[in-house]
């Protein structure tokens, strides 16, 4: 009785034929149309950073060899090329130098945007929107054209071979787009709140902290982490207004310090790279949806 | 005690001090939230944006302070061959790497706004090459163009044998040139990719449902409702993917330095080998200022090209 209810179903008639192919059909076309060339868009995105994974944990002999191993697996994974990086060179010393200046240069960025964008935004005045619009010329502003005239700049306020004069200039790229998106977010908060507050005779920096900020904290979020990432990642600066090895960021470091003679030392090569991708990597994959609403945030604004 | 009740009472509203009424005139406070970001984007930015202009004028060195020269280095830089291979391939580049990252982007965007399982994480698998430094995933490019050692000569040659020798990728001009644009490609993709999305996301499925009961095919949804609705956003993605791929720096400098014999430099970083590592600082100013009027022509081109079109259609959908 129960095995007769059981087949009942998988017993095929021409009723149900038809459409279970056309369902078949369908799935099949979708697999082609959409998973396939996702699939093969996902493992191109992703294959570099599978290549440096693999890389930096091969041993010498794996490297060079494609004949005898499979250059897709590690045989024998090793721990050398970190060993060597963390110990036998300044690494930490790069990776601290990093560190601080992407700390520091978001928050001076983070609190000189909030005071703008709030200015900008709620204490409307005469030409506010050409002060707005004048931040956003700024962002357009490359880096690539900036840095000669900024080295002298550097050089002339002492600032040459120090972390000062990274923290002080990656703020030209940062607070135009802090500005932006802060600007937008306040949009979003309704004007009435700080109205309510002013008749209950708080003063406007009283609004700005009690008020305004809690309530735009997704927004200062990303705008941190953004400007977080986008320090940790800079390389023109770096490059052009630090000159001794032990002062030089993560990025530069790799390209120019590792970097020696005609022999190229893959693995320690790939091993920094992985190492100096890792914070921001970890970073993103907490706060991946701040990070996807201000790129979007940005652009739409 | 009546008296000390009194001014009990009136010290617990005590009138604004001097300091927090001047906190609370709306110009002063104006003033004051403005000086930071103003102070440091004229410092680092308004200020070396001039001077770099008047650099460009000046046979300035490392060390030395330059003189007005005119016209000078500009037409050293006329005459100089090296200067038009940077200029064509800084255009060549911008165009191709700009092209490919639209079509594959709008592409990615497309397959991304389908139903999917475990959307959110295939974003933000999408996103990585954005997030990582552009220079160590360029070296790990490089290390995937090497000569002897490269992966994907090993795949073309001994895995599939459509080749029997290995890929030259950074040694000659044009491999070496198309290789960096497809560096350039894949790092640009997930940016356009997402801010496409962006953009898909708010185009409202009732057009799409109407379109359909007509009887529309798949093409004709895509030309006439989803591109014209995504032209705005795409306006401004292209506008900054424009802008930034055409002052590239890093991707070039990292992968190949220019080399081979010189055929890779962009404008960036022929500027920065004259300007930083030669110490010609007027020269290098002179390269970078010749920058800016191509990106006013980019950033207009791409801007009224776009924002017209959609005007146009609007009015007359209307």
């Amino acid at each position: 009785m129960t095995d007769a209810t059981a087949n009942q179903p998988e017993t095929p008639s021409n009723a149900t034929v038809a459409p279970e192919k056309m369902a078949w059909d369908s799935r099949a076309r979708r697999m082609v149309t959409i998973y396939v060339p996702l699939a093969c868009f996902v493992i191109i995105l992703l294959f570099p950073f599978y290549w440096m994974t693999i890389t930096s944990f091969k041993p010498n002999a794996e490297l060079y060899d494609y004949k005898r191993y499979n250059p897709f697996l590690i045989d024998s994974p090793t721990l050398d090329h970190i060993y060597k990086l963390l110990f036998e060179t300044a690494y930490p010393r790069w990776l601290m130098t990093t560190m601080l200046v992407a700390v520091c240069a978001t928050f001076l960025s983070l609190l000189s945007s909030v005071l703008a964008a709030y200015a900008i935004q709620r204490l409307r005045f005469k030409g506010s929107q050409y002060v707005g619009l004048g931040i956003y010329l700024a962002y357009l502003v490359p880096p690539s054209i900036l840095f000669i005239p900024l080295a002298t700049t550097v050089y002339q306020l002492g600032l040459f071979d120090t972390p000062f004069a990274l923290i002080l200039t990656y703020p030209t790229f940062l607070v135009p787009f802090c500005t932006w998106l802060l600007i937008g977010y306040f949009k979003s908060i309704p004007y009435e709140l700080e109205e309510c507050a002013l008749i209950d005779g708080a003063t406007r920096l009283q609004i700005l902290r009690r008020i305004t900020l809690p309530l735009a904290v997704p927004g200062l979020i990303s705008a941190g982490i953004f400007s977080f990432t986008l320090s940790w990642n800079e390389f023109i600066y770096s490059l052009a207004f630090i000159q001794s090895g032990e002062k030089k960021t993560v990025p530069v470091a790799i390209l120019t310090e590792l970097v020696s003679g005609d022999v190229y030392q893959w693995g320690a090569l790939m091993a920094g790279s992985l190492l100096g991708s890792l914070p921001v990597a970890i970073f993103y994959s907490f706060f991946v949806d701040y990070y996807v609403s201000s790129l979007t945030g940005a652009v739409k604004e | 005690m009546t008296v000390a009740t009194l001014t009990e009472w009136t010290r617990t509203r005590p009138q604004p001090t001097w300091l927090g009424r001047l906190f609370d005139n709306k110009a002063f406070l104006i003033f004051l939230c403005l000086l930071p970001a103003g102070g440091l984007l004229t410092v680092f930015l308004t200020y070396p944006l001039g001077l770099g202009v008047w650099l460009a004028f000046t046979d300035t060195k490392i060390g030395r302070a330059g003189q007005w020269v005119g016209w000078e280095n500009f037409e050293y830089l006329l005459e100089d061959p090296l200067f038009w291979k940077a200029v064509f391939y800084s255009v060549f580049y911008t165009a191709v790497a700009t092209f490919g990252k639209f079509a594959l982007g709008l592409w990615l965007a497309l397959l991304l706004n389908n139903h999917l399982p475990m959307k959110s994480l295939l974003r933000a698998i999408i996103l990585l090459p954005w997030i990582v430094p552009t220079v160590l995933s360029a070296i790990a490019f490089w290390w995937i163009y090497d000569p002897q050692f490269s992966i994907l000569s090993y795949l073309a040659v001994d895995v599939m044998g459509v080749r029997t020798t290995y890929f030259d990728f950074l040694g000659s001009t044009w491999p070496a040139r198309w290789s960096l644009i497809a560096a350039n490609i894949w790092r640009g993709i997930p940016f356009v990719a997402i801010s496409l999305l962006a953009g898909l996301q708010t185009i409202s499925p009732s057009l799409y449902e109407a379109a359909l009961l007509d009887g529309s095919s798949a093409w004709q949804r895509f030309r006439y409702i989803t591109f014209p609705l995504l032209l705005p956003i795409l306006a401004i993605v292209m506008t900054f993917s424009i802008i930034f791929t055409f002052t590239d720096f890093q991707l070039v400098y990292a992968i190949t330095r220019g080399g081979p014999v010189n055929s890779t430099h962009l404008m960036a970083t022929l500027a920065f080998q004259r300007g930083i590592a030669g110490g010609e600082l007027g020269e290098g100013a002179a390269i970078a200022v010749a920058m800016i009027p191509f990106l006013v022509f980019a950033t207009l081109f791409s801007y009224f090209a776009l924002a017209r079109r959609k005007w146009q259609q609007g009015e007359a959908n209307d």
